[in-house]
């Protein structure tokens, strides 16, 4: 007898490593030893490097370019501009929000460090120094850089390209600043519902302008084969296959002549979703000189020119009755887009999900409107790790409700209880349109206030409250509570398209004869253990163990089309096609046991990872013998081989939630603040790896104290971009980042094939309204409301002065 | 431009090669010898992805011409493995410990834990959090990285201490 016949059943499912066990990660093993196969590791033969010139400043008009001292250089193949890609009409390409984007600039640049040049040479030594001889004659413009001051009368058009056009991509333009206004919901019955509420509250929430920025930047290599008439690009892409039909449609190269390839990715959270000028000036490099160009951004050029995330002025309204109901909700935005509306949202949504922005609470009557405007900094708009605008949305409702409570003398964690969607109430439909798959929420929140000892927390805070009032202390402490609900996993097709596809995904798979698999994916992981966690849902699924599943994703070429990873849809969408598509190998799989075992399907029943006779236990198929099978011995008429292919288009979001609390301690004098406790409760559906959960949610509570505590793309008022280097802009080191507590609540989704959520983003769209919550909490029982974001010691010091807590 | 004649041990090997002067050794190792261990995260010495072990110090790769290293013994994360394929302490501890996800700073982080656990075979958590403080993560937010690192010290502690007995 075989090991796998003499196992136990425990032994069994250990060896499976399918869902719900913390395996340890397949990628690991060539990161570790440095065998790693990031963009920049790619090198082709004869391949040389392009660089940018780039504008030094926010909005000045183009008078000429000269780039003949460059191209003297020795070693310099080329120096593309505006006007060599005019003739292919490649000096915009398009972005997904349906805006164009200047790829070089032609008469007018936009936002400082825009695009202007792209020069080629044989090394990155020889590009750079040619693109410093590359000369420009600007003529200055005045600069928008205040979104507030856009619209104003008579405020200087930015995009002359798109001038007078009283249309765009999302309705009517009311300036030629003006993107879109985006408008859902009940205005007047939010209006009357204000009118007529007992307390109101009202506060301009900023969330400011930030940056994803993965340790890797972006990159692309472009190999045209002039003779075989094929491109083929290695990228940082979050969606390769969107990619290649971008590239496709541009070029006029048809879509199977070009190859995408996006290898390991060093992190995206966001920023290697969108298409860049540096990705389409290699293809076009490459195009024009026949030899690949390999194109790598460096840290400023990333912090300054590829996509920044949220820059938010939302202006929220509560209604409530004294005893603490919520009424209604109303909400403004102001988005500023920066130069080009290229905001990474799903077509149909150019304020992605911001209307998720009634949160976890059963508000019966909301309304929310977004004007998207443009101003003279970098364009981008994409969706740092979170869901497209959902950490906004979160930020806002998780603020506004802290203020209501403040205004109520009401505690913040009982406003939310008093409020929340109950469990009965799921699906639940939301004033703003959503519907909410499953959640439990007062359970999560109880867990979570007993984890903490909350009642615990708010006494102490009392009492130091009173010892610095008594001189006795120079110490303030904050409470954060934040209760966040999620939309992930776009999207329905009905509701959720890029550039016209739709957002489904997918998952083909192949079994060997000897029993072991190869599955690939439309999705691209970035450091989410995608090759880990697939393998896991199919080897629950399909019976063969996850360490004999391999998974691949990125190459256009091998796995079925997808949308990408981004949104935490990887999950809920491509997870669900591959828990589709295993049973449909299943379903196969029962047909050749019955066949081998001479049986009829319905007496066999599937036991972890093979068929049984019903009643005659020693009677089995094992999914080993029946992969072999597949390939010699089938029932009649059956076509041999054992594969399948699932692409899913969701029937609904998955709608993720948790309970966080942050507890700080503020020093009155510095204005520093020490995280002393952070508590995560998340309830992602379905657990399919505990120890990558972990670490997901380990990472994102890192970025959210990051936003919140100290990062900002700011810009002077002449559209200098402040900070755009490592020194200025904060990245968390492992000195400052807090401990995190993790814990979990488990309501699965009830239209997920394994009722998983998807988990990556949620820490990050909890954690940031937890941080600033507590930072202002500190200083709500002196009567402040809100303070921006985000919380450095300089700005909580002046907070103190004002209050005039200093010495 | 004019070339300078370098030579160096790398990962236990002698490399030779003819760089600018401006060349930082970061571009040497990856460009000329084709190492993919170090990483280029910055190019400003402030993510630690490029650190690499130079002389018995960590050295952020990028902050240092080529030329600088004229007969420095190198080595990179690539050299921490045995001939065997065996993985080091600290490699295992990063993976038991599910200390990477996109495993970009890992080579630099490994690089660096390897230097720390010589200089303090046995550092606290605090200890380790100040040790690494020179590299950045992006992925796991450092809690399971300070694990690695204290398991891979757990380890090369044992393994020390049963050779000494
Ligand atoms: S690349 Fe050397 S420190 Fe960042
Ligand atoms: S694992 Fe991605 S930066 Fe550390």
């Amino acid at each position: 007898m075989s090991d796998a016949q003499t196992m136990t059943l425990e032994e069994r499912e250990a060896t499976l490593g399918g869902v719900g066990t913390a395996r340890k990660r397949k990628e690991d093993v060539r990161f570790i030893q440095g065998a790693g196969n990031y963009v920049d590791d790619v090198k082709l033969p004869g391949m040389v490097f392009g660089d940018f010139v780039r504008s030094p400043y926010a909005h000045a008009r183009i008078k000429s370019i000269n780039a003949e001292a460059a191209l003297a250089v020795p070693g310099v193949k080329a120096v593309l501009t505006a006007a060599d890609l005019k003739p292919l009409n490649l000096h915009y390409m398009p972005t997904l929000a349906g805006d164009v984007q200047a790829v070089l600039a032609e008469e007018k640049v936009l936002f400082q460090n825009q695009e202007v040049a792209f020069v080629v040479a044989d090394d990155r030594y020889i590009a750079s120094d040619a693109a410093e001889l590359v000369e420009v004659d600007y003529e200055e413009l005045p600069p928008i850089v205040d979104a507030f001051k856009a619209m104003d009368e008579g405020a200087i058009c930015l995009r002359e390209d798109i001038q007078g056009k009283t249309e765009g991509a999302h309705g009517l333009r009311k300036h030629d600043n003006h993107i879109f206004e985006w408008e859902i919901g009940d205005l007047e019955g939010a209006d009357k519902a204000l009118a007529d509420a007992e307390v109101t509250v009202k506060e301009l929430i900023t969330y400011q302008r930030v940056h994803p920025s993965p340790l890797e930047t972006c990159a692309s290599i472009a190999s045209m084969d002039k003779i075989k008439g094929e491109l083929t690009v290695y990228g940082t892409f979050q969606a390769p296959h969107v990619v290649r039909t971008v590239a496709s449609l541009l070029s006029g190269i048809p879509e199977h002549k070009i190859r995408v390839i996006a290898p390991d990715i060093g992190g995206g959270f966001g920023n290697k979703v969108g298409v860049y000028p540096g990705y389409v000036c290699s293809i076009v490099a490459s195009i024009v000189l026949g030899i690949p160009v390999k194109w790598v951004e460096d840290r400023i050029e990333n912090l300054s020119a590829t996509a920044f995330a949220r820059d938010y002025h939302m202006t929220g309204e509560l209604a409530a009755t004294k005893d603490g109901k919520i009424t209604g909700l109303k909400c403004h935005v102001l988005a500023d887009h920066g130069a080009f509306d290229a905001c990474a949202d799903p077509t149909k949504w150019p304020a992605g999900f911001f209307n998720i922005c009634t949160g976890s609470y059963d508000i019966p009557v909301a309304h929310v409107s977004v004007d998207g405007v443009y101003t003279n900094k970098a364009p981008g708009g994409v969706a740092y790790r979170c869901s497209f605008r959902v950490t906004e949305a979160a930020y806002m409702i998780e603020r506004m409700i802290d203020v209501l409570a403040q205004k109520l003398e009401m505690d913040p964690a009982e406003l939310r209880l008093k409020n929340f969607v109950q469990p009965a109430q799921f699906p639940y439909n939301s004033a703003l349109g959503w519907e909410y798959d499953s959640g439990d929420y007062p359970t999560a929140m109880n867990q979570m206030m007993q984890a903490v000892d909350y009642a615990g927390l708010r006494k102490e805070q009392a009492e130091q409250r009173d010892k610095v009032a008594r001189g006795e202390s120079r110490s303030l402490m904050g409470i954060g509570v934040a209760f966040f609900t999620e939309i992930v996993g776009a999207g329905p097709s009905r509701n959720c398209d890029i550039l016209g596809v739709a957002m489904f995904d997918s998952c083909e798979i192949r079994v060997h004869p000897t029993g072991s698999a190869i599955a690939r994916l439309g999705t691209k992981s970035q450091g989410q253990a995608h090759e880990t966690t697939y393998a896991q849902i199919l080897a629950t699924e399909i019976g063969i163990p996850s360490e004999d599943i391999g998974i691949e994703e990125g190459d256009t070429d091998t796995a079925p089309y997808g949308l990408g990873t981004y949104g935490s849809r990887s999950t809920p969408v491509a997870g669900a096609a591959a828990a589709r598509v295993g049973r449909k190998i299943r379903a196969k799989a029962q047909k050749i046991a019955a066949h081998l075992l001479e049986v009829a399907e319905g007496d066999l029943e599937w036991e972890i990872d093979r068929f049984k006779v019903k009643g005659l236990p020693e009677k089995e198929a094992t999914m080993k013998e029946i992969a072999w099978a597949a390939y010699n011995n089938l029932p009649e008429g059956m076509e041999p081989g054992l594969e399948a292919v699932d692409y899913y288009d969701p029937p609904n979001m998955t709608y993720p939630f948790g309970a966080y609390l942050c507890v700080i301690d503020i020093d009155i004098d510095t204005g520093e603040s020490a995280i002393r406790r952070f508590y995560a409760l998340d309830d992602c559906g379905t657990r399919i790896n505990p120890m990558v959960i972990e670490g997901q949610v380990h990472g994102g509570l890192t970025e959210a104290f990051g936003i919140a505590m100290g990062q900002e793309i700011a810009y002077d008022e002449l559209g200098n971009v402040q900070g755009a280097s490592l020194m200025d802009y904060f990245l968390p080191t492992a000195v400052e980042t807090p401990i995190w507590e993790t814990d979990f609540t488990v309501t699965p989704s009830p239209h997920h094939p394994i009722g998983a959520k998807g988990v990556g983003e949620s820490p990050n769209v909890g954690g940031v309204p937890a941080f600033s919550n507590a930072v202002i909490d500190a200083f709500s029982h002196l009567g402040v409301k809100h303070m921006p974001m985000p919380h450095t010691a300089w700005r909580v010091w002046k907070q103190c002065q004002e209050l005039g807590l200093t010495k | 431009m004019n070339k300078k004649h370098v030579k160096m041990t790398v990962n236990g090997k002698t490399v030779e090669g003819d760089v600018e002067a401006r060349t930082l050794l970061i571009h040497f190792l990856r460009e000329d010898l084709g190492l993919t261990g170090p990483h280029i995260g910055c190019e400003t010495s402030h993510c630690g992805a490029c650190t690499v072990d130079l002389d018995g110090r960590s050295v952020k790769s990028c902050t240092l011409f080529a030329v600088q290293a004229e007969n420095a013994d190198i080595t990179t994360v690539e050299g921490m493995a045995a001939a065997d394929g065996t993985l080091h302490a600290i490699q295992e501890g990063f993976m038991q410990e599910h200390g990477l996800q996109c495993g970009f700073c890992t080579p630099g982080m490994i690089m660096r834990t390897h230097r720390l656990l010589q200089e303090n075979p046995n550092p606290t958590d605090e200890e380790i959090r100040w040790g690494i403080s020179g590299n950045l993560c992006r992925c796991t937010g450092y809690q399971n990285i300070v694990k690695a690192v204290r398991y891979a010290a757990n380890k090369l502690n044992d393994t020390t201490r049963e050779a000494a007995e």
